[in-house]
């Protein structure tokens, strides 16, 4: 609907945990994946991972444009990676088997690929999680979510005001492009340079934030006026109950992030080295 | 009286940003199962008077008061915007912006929220609420999902959910088509019905309000309080027309008809008003000495519309075999409820959408093959909100900004062109001033000159004087005729039956994609199928040539004739 939240209503195990659950397996999750670079535990994750999509009834055409653009991203990131630091991996791990001398200080190593790997199985790792709590949690609990695991309520209300208020705004953007171009400023025209199309472009910023300055008083009076920031707590029409799979779900995640924290102490680091 | 719910006692009131009061020894009393009316032109203080019922003043505009102002037994000082939440449910004017929810029951729940009610009893109340004002089926859907008169639905169920006791709406009628408004005020009277709560309208639309008795009407103009009368007083007075307000269009016409109205013959209402068999002779012999213009000539087609067919990607239809011909010189409405393609006519017509099926020619020639640019030099379109459309601080500069664009002109002659329209537009006193110091109605104008500035053979205006007080809309509308004397062609893209009956000849009504009629505004508002398939309302003319028995068409006519008469 508005391309940030892509929330795809189906009915699956999945959708029916609470936002809060999901929202506390995808923090734990990606911390576990984050902390330590045990191989076999993050060639793990994707695969549990790619259960739960599974489960979840997301298919993957629903959410390709979000697959391919984290893909590209993942290309680039290693690309980058093998460029700045050809030898990362041998720092790490200590040995060199080269596989294949490159020109320059450019040189395949074993070690390298290894990490490589790594990163890789880190994306695969946390991607799809995160993919999966964006096209899982319906909009109007995610605010309901960010006030459940601690985040004071004024604050996540301003999330759910942003997702209710952007395709206003982009309507609203759409409508002064528009008279604009009526008025012979030209958008998207190959005539123009790039600093003419970005100046024209800022001039319809100017009736955009004057009207969202109206708009936000407009928003401000109706909250107060019924009631908002009055007591320092508030409960949640779109709030739903703990059942016992969220309990099971916020367990398991504890116990991913236990495994990596303990992998941590068991590989003497936070990589698993298979070269010594 | 302890059953007030508000008084005001020689109240004042001045905003610290302002210099003057805004209000002056108000005195004013709301009782309990009351319900009133409250109506003045733009800038009289009836805004700043609503502020004071529902706390928003001071909490969001602090200022200095002076006087008493009793809300439920406890001075306002005392209160706090929360606590008066309780007593005072506010329905804003944008129904649009008030909408806080993702979702309906979201947006009705949010006050429960905010008092931490339990889930359960929670869904329990947001239901009954729902129920009443009929949108329980709705309570998943988005706000972008529902129509404007469905929103005002929401918003009221949002504020029913408190139980308070005195029911505030600000300008309910402002963004709504006739029909819906109709019904809204059938809506709020039967709320006012079914609960002792006092219900307080302010809006300048009095005959529209007036669709359902009222107990009072109080009139403010210049911070004061002008008249606080039954209707039926108030509408025998001058007090109205004095204001600057619009009567009820058959109070006007029996006054042009020479019947003195007072308060036994109940005007308050259409449908209580009687009139004396010496009444009705005068205004059957006022019908027969009013005589009609000659029809004008017709000028030679300008803008014709073939077949034309479109559809949105999501496979909407929104526009099925729409064909129209304007001639030049023309002033024709457009007219139909929300979604009835209007606006996307409209569109098609600038080149920002291409119609899949159909053609368009501009005095003959193909529009097709011209540009969203070059289409804007021969058909100018504004919009309907005056700020979407200034970009530059300065009024001179926004005027002068699409000739600058299109470059073909010298510097000199494009200030020389822009004097020139902003003469006419009455804005050349003010051509250097920032175009934030302006009033919505002048932003209108400004609008409207910059859009002259390219000379278009055609002018589109989309809802020209949408939130106007009848001053300005004069204004506005006057303005435009003025230019049509010129020999622009002016295409109004409407809501407003006032507008389309007093100021245009022909009117054009879209339903679901497709032209239904296509004749003379008096024919359309006189007929009952025409009026509810465009969401229109039958005019309140129609039920008083009926009660004098005399043709509503023939009626409808020689009433804007003399009114035109009568004002210029």
């Amino acid at each position: 609907m508005n391309g940030i939240f892509n929330y795809i209503d189906r009915k699956s195990p999945i959708h029916e945990l609470t936002g809060a659950t999901k929202l506390i397996v995808l923090i734990l999750w990606s911390l576990a994946a984050m902390t330590t670079f045990d191989t076999r535990f993050l060639a793990c994750l994707p695969v549990v991972a790619l259960v739960l999509f599974f489960i979840s009834g997301i298919r993957f055409s629903d959410v390709k444009f979000l697959l391919w653009f984290t893909f590209v991203f993942m290309v680039l990131n290693n690309v980058l990676i093998f460029i700045f630091s050809p030898e990362h991996g041998v720092s790490i791990y200590g040995t060199r088997t080269v596989l294949l001398e490159g020109v320059g200080r450019w040189t395949v190593t074993a070690e390298q690929l290894f990490y490589h790997l790594n990163v890789v199985l880190k994306y695969l790792a946390t991607i799809p999680l995160v993919i999966l709590f964006v096209s899982t949690t319906d909009p109007s609990e995610f605010a309901s979510s960010l006030n459940r695991i601690g985040i004071s309520y004024k604050a996540a209300y301003s999330v759910s005001l942003a997702l209710r208020y952007i395709p206003d705004i982009q309507r609203e953007f759409g409508e002064i492009m528009v008279s604009q171009q009526a008025r012979g400023l030209e958008m998207a025209s190959r005539k123009q340079s790039l600093v003419k199309r970005l100046t024209n472009a800022s001039a319809m910023l100017f009736p955009l934030i004057i009207s969202s300055m109206d708009r936000i008083e407009v928003i401000a009076n109706a909250m107060e006026l019924r009631g908002f920031g009055k007591n320092r707590k508030r409960t949640w029409y779109s709030s739903r109950p703990f059942r016992a799979a969220d309990f099971a779900a916020c367990g398991f995640s504890v116990l991913l992030m236990a495994v990596s924290l303990a992998l941590n102490f068991v590989n003497g680091g936070r990589y698993f080295n298979p070269f010594i | 009286m302890d059953d007030a719910i508000i008084e005001f006692r020689n109240f004042s009131f001045r905003y610290d940003s302002q210099a003057e009061k805004t209000l002056y020894d108000i005195n004013l009393k709301i009782r309990k199962g009351e319900k009133v009316l409250i109506c003045g032109p733009s800038g009289c203080g009836k805004s700043t008077l609503s502020h004071c019922m529902n706390g928003l003043i001071p909490a969001s505009y602090p200022g200095e008061a002076s006087g008493d102002l009793i809300i439920g037994g406890k001075s306002f000082l005392d209160h706090t915007i929360f606590s008066l939440s309780r007593i005072t449910g506010t329905v804003l004017q944008d129904s649009d912006g008030q909408f806080i929810g993702l979702t309906v029951g979201e947006d009705i729940a949010f006050a429960l929220e905010n008092d931490n009610t339990p889930l359960s009893e929670m869904k329990e109340k947001v239901m009954r609420a729902a129920r009443r004002v009929g949108v329980e089926k709705f309570l998943s859907h988005a706000p972008h999902e529902l129509s404007g008169g469905q929103k005002q639905r929401v918003s009221l169920a949002g504020v029913m959910v408190d139980d308070v006791s005195l029911f505030l709406f600000d300008e309910p009628l402002a963004n709504l088509d006739p029909a819906t408004g109709k019904t809204t005020i059938e809506l709020i009277d039967q709320i006012q019905k079914t609960t002792d709560a006092a219900v307080v309208i302010i809006e300048h639309r009095i005959e529209d309000v007036l669709h359902r008795p009222v107990d009072r009407i109080v009139l403010m103009n210049d911070g004061r309080i002008a008249a606080d009368m039954s209707p039926d007083e108030l509408l025998s007075s001058p007090l109205l027309k004095e204001c600057g307000i619009r009567e009820p269009l058959y109070v006007t016409a029996l006054k042009y008809a020479g019947v003195s109205v007072n308060a036994d013959m109940h005007p308050g209402l259409i449908d209580t008003l009687t009139l004396s068999e010496a009444d009705i002779e005068r205004v059957r012999s006022w019908y027969e000495n009013t005589l009609l213009p000659p029809e004008k000539e017709k000028g030679e087609v300008i803008l014709e519309a073939e077949n034309i067919a479109f559809h949105y990607d999501n496979g909407h239809e929104a526009l099925k075999d729409v064909s129209l011909k304007v001639r030049k010189g023309e002033m024709i409405s457009i007219v139909g409820r929300n979604g009835a393609g209007k606006s996307t006519f409209s569109k098609i017509i600038c080149g920002f959408l291409k119609p899949q099926k159909g053609m368009l020619y501009l005095s003959g020639e193909d529009l097709s093959r011209l540009s969203i640019k070059e289409r804007a030099e021969r058909i100018g379109y504004v919009m309907q909100n005056p700020n979407q459309m200034l970009t530059k601080p300065m009024i001179r500069d926004e005027v002068a900004l699409g000739l600058r664009l299109r470059g073909k002109l010298s510097e000199e002659e494009i200030l020389k062109k822009t004097d020139e329209v902003l003469r006419i537009c009455s804005l050349y006193e003010m051509r250097s001033w920032p175009v934030s110091a302006l009033s919505y109605g002048q932003k209108k104008r400004v609008t409207i000159a910059s859009i002259l500035a390219m000379d278009p053979e055609i002018v589109i205006l989309d809802e020209p004087t949408a939130g106007q007080d009848f001053r300005r809309y004069t204004e506005i509308m006057e303005f435009l005729r003025g230019l049509n004397s010129l020999g622009v062609t002016i295409i109004l893209i409407t809501h407003d039956m006032h507008l389309m009956l007093e100021y245009t000849r022909r009117a054009v009504v879209f339903t679901d994609g497709t032209v239904i009629a296509d004749s003379d505004c008096e024919d359309i508002l006189t007929s009952d199928t025409l009026t509810e398939k465009a969401s229109l309302k039958r005019t309140s003319l129609s039920d008083l040539a009926e009660l004098c028995a005399l043709d509503g068409n023939g009626f409808v006519r020689r009433f804007i004739e003399h009114d035109r008469r009568v004002r210029a």
